[in-house]
């Protein structure tokens, strides 16, 4: 059949299993919204094409399918790149569709005119300028394959507006050559078995698990592994919810913000077996003093991350879970009860310092978080934004479904989360989704709260409002002589202008209404946003200064100890 | 260490871009890059020299295997290889120092390639060493101009192709 260029699009991305598109109109797109009513594709029009690109990137996190925006030329295109550097820095499935202006005013700086392939290329897995009508098809066809085979990632694919209108005899590929990408899935059987064999002599063994594990779906395998060997684990924040925080050989989170159990065992590990994470500077710190007593086994899909950052013993490169797969059958049976002993003695001594066994009146986010955690009996997709509540949330929500956590942990994109959040509920329409974020992130993207509206989206959405650009804020108490430049934080009534979109907003001042005001939240059948105003100069602890090692953490003074510092914890 | 890689690519609008942006932006350092025809239709062949440790060296190769274009990647460092390099030196000549030049030019086995009246164009083939000595000779003659392509190289005798595969 002939088809425009417009309507090839279209009907490519249903045959791609498309469902849904977060995008804005515009001059270089026009005859792609011309030709979108004929297909059975959801359109969702956001309020800033880097919300677009956020929820598509929300939507594949909490689906694991291909999340698409849609862009307009010019400032369209441009305002999707923070979006898309944070979906390729945290390895999520993208494909981002920009208009370009007509071939014949390509390079001339015509209106609305910029070069997004160029300005792209070092934030996307592949970009593609198309300029003839007979490329469309394929370039689409090995757009998605790239984005969501190997290690994910976004995908710009720039169409110029006269492609869009000219015809062509449409046939879609059924299968791409790309000589130059071959990812490798299948790890190598030798490694494998010299990594049994490791694990099997090791003493002190320790998993970290990243965000590789969700994105090869082996949380099952993981588990597997886990329960065989008697491995704890240690999570990176993207590894969050790949295996249940209630599980008793998980430890959480390390690294900066770990928790400090977790960390002593990262240092006091005599083997370490990653899978799936990258050996971000979050989680180690220097790496001349990271795991100082551990042989190193790497299992990545991408030979890049084998020796990047942290020198390994044993690399693996291959997707997760068939890795896995292949490496139990070849694990004994053990279990580590010294180990696991030690690390349970230094637990228990970081939950004596937890500010929630601390009697106080404050309202402490730490707080809120551990009742949202309640409240839904853990079962919610949780979406948080960055800095001091991304923290909070990653500490005292125990997530317990795989993919229960969404956050931009490789750029860390203030503003991140509401619009996330929308791909998500898009994305997982059954599920209750919840939004966390501070005062000064919500503010980055606040505008979305008309498309939570106008979608109908049942949100649940927390600030945890603290006045304070809350994390810088918290470094220049630490180590820039408590100077507070440029972190005080104006904010609107939140609750207010929750109202005036429609969406009913409640303030809760003291903690005694922290409870009933999410409970209220999750009785309600559509959105709600709850502004908590909670102590302005709490701290996120434990934590690393910047340049110390992970073993070395500041701890949370305690109440009789340092005076002037409010509360007592110190996970 | 100086190191030699060899990388084929599709050739398509852009991949150098690509190439040189991945060098800038994961800050590797390049000496020199060459890019030409291959004998395969449609792929193309670049000879990158860039310093640097060998774990640098092996980031370097990954991150040029891991784009799309970029079909395969070898470092021939260690490889038995011809590795030459072409340069046009324009250097003054009075009529005076002419056979002297001629001389070294001989000496050698490069070419004159132009004649004027006050000056001569040489054109030197070999490895980057055996440019450097030439230059050294004629520059207290005076050097007006000069251009250089950077190194190309080629692994000896037949096994060369098959070592570029870098996975398999």
């Amino acid at each position: 059949m002939k088809l425009t260029g417009a309507h090839i699009v279209w009907e490519s991305l249903a045959r791609e299993g498309v469902g849904v598109v977060f995008g804005i109109s515009g001059g270089a797109v026009i005859h792609l919204y011309h030709a979108l009513p004929e297909y059975p594709i959801r359109h969702v029009l956001m309020r800033h094409e880097q919300a677009a690109a956020h929820a598509a990137d929300g939507y594949a996190r909490a689906t694991g399918k291909v999340g698409v925006c849609l862009a307009t030329s010019g400032p369209g295109a441009t305002n999707l790149v923070t979006g898309l550097a944070t979906a390729y820095m945290d390895s999520s499935p993208v494909v981002a569709i920009t208009g370009q202006v007509p071939t014949s005013l390509i390079g001339k700086d015509a209106f609305q005119e910029v070069d997004i392939t160029g300005i792209t290329l070092p934030i996307t897995k592949h970009n593609y300028l198309v300029t003839e009508v007979e490329s469309l098809p394929m370039v689409i066809k090995e757009a998605f394959h790239i984005a969501r085979t190997g290690r994910p990632g976004p995908v710009l694919i720039d169409i110029a507006k006269d492609v869009q209108a000219d015809s062509l005899e449409y046939e879609y590929p059924e299968e791409v050559n790309l000589p130059g990408y071959r990812p490798t899935l299948i790890g190598n059987q030798r490694q494998i078995k010299q990594a049994a064999q490791l694990i099997n002599e090791a003493q002190r063994p320790l998993i970290i698990a990243g965000h590789g594990v969700m994105l090869a779906g082996a949380e099952a395998e993981l588990g597997e592994l886990v329960g065989k060997a008697q491995l704890p684990v240690v999570n990176t924040l993207l590894g969050l919810s790949t295996i249940p925080e209630t599980h008793p050989l998980c430890l959480g989170m390390g690294g900066m913000h770990g928790e400090a159990y977790a960390n002593k065992a990262l240092q006091e590990a005599d083997l370490i077996l990653n899978v799936g994470g990258r050996f971000d500077d979050r989680l180690t710190g220097p790496v001349s003093t990271f795991v100082p007593e551990a042989k190193i086994i790497h299992i990545d899909i991408d030979p890049v991350e084998i020796a990047k950052n942290v020198p390994v013993d044993l690399p693996i490169v291959g997707d997760a879970k068939n890795v896995l797969q292949a490496l139990i059958p070849l694990i004994e049976p053990t279990s580590h009860p010294d180990w696991i002993s030690k690390i349970s003695k230094w637990r228990a001594e970081s939950a004596r310092r937890d500010i929630l066994e601390q009697e106080t009146d404050d309202l402490v986010p730490q707080y809120v978080v551990r009742h949202i955690w309640h409240a839904t009996r853990g079962n919610a997709i949780m979406v948080s934004d960055v800095g001091q509540n991304q923290m909070w949330e990653a500490q005292y929500f125990l997530h317990q479904k795989p993919r229960g956590l969404l956050s931009s942990g490789g750029l860390g994109t203030m503003g991140f989360a509401l619009p996330a959040a929308i791909g998500a509920q898009m994305g997982k329409p059954e599920e209750t989704v919840w939004v966390t974020a501070g005062d000064g992130g919500f503010q980055m993207n606040i505008q979305e709260l008309a498309t939570v509206v106008q979608e109908k989206l049942p949100l649940k959405m927390a600030i945890l409002n603290n006045g304070f650009l809350g994390m810088v804020r918290q470094w220049q108490q630490f180590f820039f002589e408590g100077r507070y430049s440029g972190t005080p934080l104006l904010g609107p009534d939140f609750a207010r202008v929750a109202e005036a979109y429609g969406i009913p907003g409640f303030t809760v001042r003291e903690k005694s209404r922290v409870v009933p005001a999410i409970e209220q939240a999750m009785a309600t059948d559509g959105p709600v946003l709850i502004d908590f105003i909670i102590e302005q100069e709490e701290n996120v602890y434990p934590m690393v200064a910047p340049g110390g090692s992970i073993g070395d953490m500041l701890r949370r003074p305690q109440p009789e100890g340092v005076s002037g510092q409010k509360g007592g914890d110190s996970r | 260490m100086r190191h030699t890689l060899v990388a084929l690519m599709e050739d398509k609008p852009g991949v150098l871009n690509r190439i040189s942006s991945l060098f800038r932006r994961r800050n590797f350092n390049i000496e020199s890059l060459t890019v030409g025809h291959s004998e395969t239709p449609g792929i193309s062949r670049m000879t990158i020299v860039s310093e640097g440790d060998s774990t640098i060296i092996e980031q370097v190769e990954k991150q040029l295997y891991k784009l799309v274009n970029v079909t395969r990647v070898t470092n021939v460092t260690d490889e038995p290889a011809v590795i030459r390099e072409l340069a046009l030196i324009k250097v003054t000549a009075s009529s005076a120092a002419r056979s002297e030049i001629t001389g070294l030019v001989d000496i050698f086995r490069a070419k004159v390639v132009d004649v004027a009246p006050d000056s001569l164009t040489v054109e030197i083939t070999g490895t980057e060493d055996k440019v450097d000595s030439l230059l050294g000779l004629l520059r207290p003659f005076g050097i007006r101009e000069l251009v250089r392509t950077g190194r190309v190289a080629m692994v000896r005798g037949n096994n060369g192709q098959k070592k570029l595969e870098i996975r398999d």
